[in-house]
C-alpha cells in the first residue's frame, strides 16, 4: 500500500467529521465524537508521513496528541454532565446563550 | 541707606498696607486701618519727594537694577526691576502726593460706608501696583502693574457691588481695557521678536544708536540707501497674509499705542472713563482722573526711542489725541452730572497729553499728565465735597448759590478750575500752552487738525469749566429745603487734602516748568529727534516762568479761553433762559452730544449683541451640532450602530462558528496557496 492510500483513508475521515460538526444540530456527544474523529485523521496522516521518511518523531507526535485527545474527552464529557444538570438537555440548538 | 532700599520701601510699603488693611481691618478697626495705611502711604511719599528732588536738583545718575531674578528662557529671561529716571521719579512723586491725599480724605468721604476697610486696602493696593508700573524696567513688569491697576480699578469701579449699574459700569470697563491690553502684548510680543529681549534697556540703547547713528549721518547712511534703522538690522517687516507687509517699529509701536488707548481713554476705547464714575468719589480722583488713566501717556512716553521712529505711528496718536480732546470736551457741555463732566474734561484733557506725544513734545505731555494729575484730583475730590453736602445727590440742575455754605470747596475749585481751562500762572497754563505751541509746529502728518482741535478745545474747556463752577457755587438755590437746612462746609480730612492739591494747582508751574519744558530734565528718559524736536522754539519764547505766563495774555490762546468763559457766563448765570433758547435751536447737535456720539449704543448694538449673537451661533453649530451631537454623542451611536450589526454575527450555533472556522481556514490556506 502506498503512502497515498493513507492519506486518502485520513482526507475521508475529516471530512465526515467535518461534516458532522456543520451538519450536526442535535447532540453535543455526536460533535465530540467528531473532534475525536477528526484528531485521528490526523494521527493516521502523521504516522503515515514517519513510515515514509522514515523518521520517528511523527509518531512520538501522535502520543501528544492521543494524550491531549483523552483529556480533552475527559472535560468534554465532565461539561456535559454539568450542562445536562442545569439544562437537563444537552440539544445543540439550545445552546444559544451567548447568542447576540 | 542706598537709593535701591528707599525704592523697595516705597514699593513695598503701600503693598503691607494693603495686606494689613484687607486681612486684618476688622480687627484692626477702622481708626487703626487709616493710621497704618496713611502712614505707610506717607513713608512712600516722603522718601519718593526725596527722590524726585535728588534728580530736580541734583541731576541724579538713572539706576537700572534688578531686583529678582524671575525664570529663564532660553535667551529670555524674566526678572523684576527698578529703573529709577527723572520719568519715573516725578511719576512716583504724582501717584504718592494724590494717592496720600486720597487716602486722608477717604477717612471724611466713607466714614458711613460698611466697606471702610476693605476701601483702604483697594486704594493702597492700587498705589503698590501704579508704583511697580512706573518703576518697572522691563516689559513683564510694566504689564504686571499695567494688570494689576487694571483690576484694582474693576474693584473699586464696582465698590458698591450691590448697585446695578456699578456692577455694569465695571465690567464694561475691565472688557474695553481687555481690547487694548490685547494689542499691548502683541506689541511686547512684537519687541521681543525685533529685540530679543524684554528689558528696557537693550532696546533703548538700540534706538539711541539708531539716533547717534541718523544725525551724525556718516559712513553708509551718508549715501541715503540705507536708513539707520536698516544698519542696525531693525529694519524687519511683519507679513501678516500674502502681499502685506508692516514695518515691524510701526506694527509694535501702533499695538502699544492701542494699549495705551485702552488706559488712557481715547476714542474708541474711551467709553468706559465716564462710566466707571459710579465708583466712590475718592477712587475718580486718584485712578480716573490723576494716575491709572495717565499710564497710556506714561507708556507713549517712556517708549518715545522706539515711537521717534515710526511716522505713521506718530501721525496716528496725533489724529486720536486731537478727536478725543476736542470731541470728549464737546460732551461735558451737555452733561448734568457733576463727577460726569470732570470725567469727560479728564478725557479731554488726556487728549491733549495723547496729541502732544503725537508731535514728539513728549515732555509738555509728561509734564501736562503733571499739572493735571494736581488741579483735576482736586477738581474731583472737589466735586466729592460738593456731593457729601448735598447727600449725594450728584445733579447740577439740583445745586447752586454753595459758595457761601462752602467757602474752601468753592475757593479751591477756583483755583482747579482756573487751572484747567489753562489761566496764565496756574500750573495748567504752562502744559497746555506748551502743547499748544508745539502743535502749532509740528509738521507731521494730521497736525493741522490737531492745532484745530487743541484751540478749539480751549473755548470748549472753558465753557464746560465755567458752567459747571457758576451753576454749583452761584446762581439760586435749587435743592429741596431739608437738603439747603443740612448745608455746611465739610470736615476737615476733606478739606485739608483740597488746599494741600490747591498749593500745587496754583504754583507748581513756577518751579517746575521752565526745568520740565525746555530745561531738559526728562534728557535722561525722553528720546527726541532733532527733526521732531517741537518744544525746540519754545526756548525763544519762554524767558523765565513769570516772562512766559506773561506772554500768554497776548495769545490768542488766551483770547479763546477768554471767549469760552465768557460765553459760559453769558449763557448759564446772566442770561439763563438763553439756555434754554439754545437747547431748542441747537437741538439735533444737544441729542448727538447727550448720546455720546452713540458710541455706547453702537457697542451695545455691534459689539455686544454681536459677541452675544456670534456665542449663541458657535454654542448652537459648534458646540452642540458638531462637538455634542457630532464627535462626543456621534461616537457613541457610530460604535452602537457597528456593535448591532457586529452581534447578529453570533447565532450561538456551534456549527455555525465552526463553519465559519472553516470557510476562514479555506481561504487562508488558499490565500497562501495561491501566492506561492
Amino acid at each position: 500500500m502506498s503512502l497515498t492510500h493513507y492519506l486518502v483513508v485520513s482526507a475521508i475521515l475529516f471530512s465526515i467529521s467535518v461534516i458532522g460538526i456543520v451538519i450536526n444540530r442535535k447532540n453535543v456527544i455526536t460533535l465530540l465524537m467528531c473532534i475525536e474523529l477528526m484528531l485521528l485523521a490526523v494521527n493516521t496522516n502523521f504516522i503515515a508521513f514517519s513510515r515514509y521518511l522514515d523518521d520517528a518523531t511523527g509518531q512520538i507526535f501522535v502520543f501528544f496528541i492521543l494524550t491531549v485527545a483523552a483529556a480533552e474527552a475527559a472535560i468534554g464529557l465532565a461539561i456535559l454532565v454539568v450542562l445536562f444538570r442545569t439544562h437537563r438537555n444537552i440539544d445543540v440548538a439550545d445552546l444559544k446563550g451567548l447568542k447576540g | 541707606m542706598g537709593i535701591f532700599n528707599q525704592l523697595l520701601i516705597i514699593v513695598f510699603a503701600p503693598l503691607i498696607g494693603a495686606l494689613l488693611a484687607g486681612f486684618f481691618g476688622n480687627k484692626l478697626g477702622r481708626v487703626w486701618t487709616h493710621r497704618i495705611a496713611i502712614s505707610l502711604v506717607a513713608t512712600s511719599f516722603l522718601l519718593s519727594l526725596k527722590i524726585f528732588l535728588s534728580y530736580f536738583y541734583g541731576s541724579a545718575e538713572p539706576l537700572n537694577q534688578t531686583l529678582y531674578h524671575w525664570a529663564s528662557f532660553g535667551n529670555i529671561s524674566i526678572q523684576v526691576g527698578f529703573l529709577m529716571d527723572s520719568l519715573a521719579a516725578m511719576m512716583i512723586v504724582v501717584v504718592t502726593f494724590v494717592s496720600l491725599m486720597v487716602h486722608i480724605y477717604s477717612i471724611g468721604y466713607m466714614q458711613d460706608d460698611n466697606g471702610y476697610q476693605r476701601f483702604f486696602s483697594y486704594i493702597s493696593l492700587f498705589t503698590f501696583s501704579m508704583l511697580m508700573l512706573v518703576m518697572s524696567n522691563n516689559f513683564l513688569q510694566l504689564f504686571f502693574g499695567w494688570e494689576a491697576v487694571g483690576v484694582v480699578s474693576y474693584l473699586l469701579i464696582g465698590f458698591w457691588f450691590k448697585k446695578e449699574s456699578a456692577i455694569f459700569a465695571n465690567m464694561k470697563a475691565f472688557l474695553v481695557n481687555r481690547v487694548g491690553d490685547f494689542g499691548f502684548l502683541l506689541g511686547i510680543g512684537g519687541i521681543l521678536y525685533l529685540f530679543g529681549s524684554l528689558d528696557y534697556a537693550p532696546v533703548f540703547e538700540k534706538m539711541q544708536q539708531a539716533k547717534a547713528m541718523q544725525e551724525s549721518a556718516q559712513g553708509v547712511l551718508a549715501s541715503g540707501e540705507v536708513t539707520a534703522l536698516g544698519a542696525l538690522g531693525l529694519e524687519k517687516t511683519f507679513s501678516p497674509w500674502a502681499g502685506v507687509e508692516w514695518s515691524a517699529i510701526s506694527f509694535i509701536c501702533i499695538c502699544l499705542f492701542i494699549g495705551a488707548m485702552g488706559k488712557s481713554a481715547q476714542v474708541p476705547l474711551h467709553v468706559w472713563l465716564p462710566d466707571s464714575m459710579e465708583g466712590p468719589t475718592p477712587i475718580s480722583a486718584l485712578i480716573h482722573a490723576a494716575t491709572m488713566v495717565t499710564a497710556g501717556v506714561f507708556l507713549v512716553a517712556r517708549m518715545s526711542p522706539l515711537f521717534e521712529f515710526s511716522e505713521t505711528a506718530l501721525a496716528m496718536i496725533t489724529i486720536i489725541g486731537a478727536i478725543t480732546a476736542l470731541f470728549m470736551g464737546l460732551i461735558g457741555i451737555v452733561q448734568n452730572d457733576i463727577k460726569r463732566i470732570v470725567a469727560y474734561s479728564t478725557l479731554s484733557q488726556l487728549g491733549y497729553m495723547v496729541v502732544a506725544l503725537g508731535v514728539s513734545a513728549y515732555s509738555a505731555a509728561v509734564f501736562h499728565l503733571f499739572t493735571h494729575a494736581f488741579f483735576k484730583a482736586l477738581l474731583f475730590l472737589a466735586a466729592g465735597s460738593v456731593i457729601v453736602a448735598m447727600h449725594h445727590e450728584q445733579d447740577l440742575r439740583k445745586m447752586g448759590g454753595l459758595r457761601k455754605y462752602m467757602p474752601i470747596t468753592y475757593w479751591t475749585s477756583v483755583i482747579g478750575t482756573l487751572a484747567l481751562i489753562g489761566t496764565p500762572f496756574f500750573a495748567g497754563f504752562y502744559s497746555k500752552d506748551a502743547i499748544i505751541s508745539a502743535v502749532a509746529e509740528a509738521q507731521g502728518w494730521g497736525s493741522n487738525f490737531a492745532y484745530f482741535a487743541v484751540m478749539a478745545g480751549v473755548v470748549v474747556t472753558a465753557l464746560y469749566s465755567i458752567r459747571m463752577l457758576l451753576l454749583v457755587f452761584h446762581g439760586p438755590q435749587k435743592m429741596d429745603e431739608h437738603t439747603a437746612s443740612h448745608l455746611h462746609e465739610s470736615p476737615k480730612v476733606i478739606t485739608y487734602p483740597l488746599l494741600l492739591l490747591a498749593v500745587p494747582s496754583l504754583a507748581i508751574g513756577w518751579i517746575t516748568a521752565e526745568p520740565m519744558l525746555i530745561g531738559g530734565y526728562f534728557d535722561d528718559a525722553i528720546m527726541v529727534l532733532n527733526e521732531h524736536n517741537t518744544l525746540a522754539h519754545l526756548k525763544d519764547i519762554f524767558g523765565n516762568a513769570w516772562a512766559f505766563a506773561l506772554h500768554g495774555f497776548v495769545t490768542p490762546v488766551f483770547w479763546l479761553l477768554l471767549i469760552g468763559a465768557i460765553a459760559a457766563w453769558f449763557v448759564f448765570a446772566y442770561q439763563p433762559q438763553l439756555a434754554e433758547l439754545l437747547a431748542k435751536v441747537l437741538m439735533p447737535i444737544r441729542k448727538l452730544l447727550q448720546n455720546k456720539y452713540y458710541f455706547d449704543q453702537f457697542n451695545q448694538k455691534v459689539f455686544a449683541k454681536g459677541s452675544l449673537g456670534l456665542g449663541r451661533f458657535l454654542w448652537r453649530y459648534g458646540d452642540k451640532a458638531i462637538i455634542d451631537d457630532g464627535i462626543v454623542n456621534g461616537s457613541a451611536h457610530g460604535v452602537r450602530k457597528l456593535a448591532d450589526k457586529a452581534r447578529k454575527l453570533q447565532s450561538g450555533y456551534l456549527n455555525h462558528y465552526a463553519l465559519v472556522m472553516l470557510i476562514g481556514l479555506m481561504v487562508l490556506i488558499g490565500y497562501l496557496y495561491l501566492r506561492n
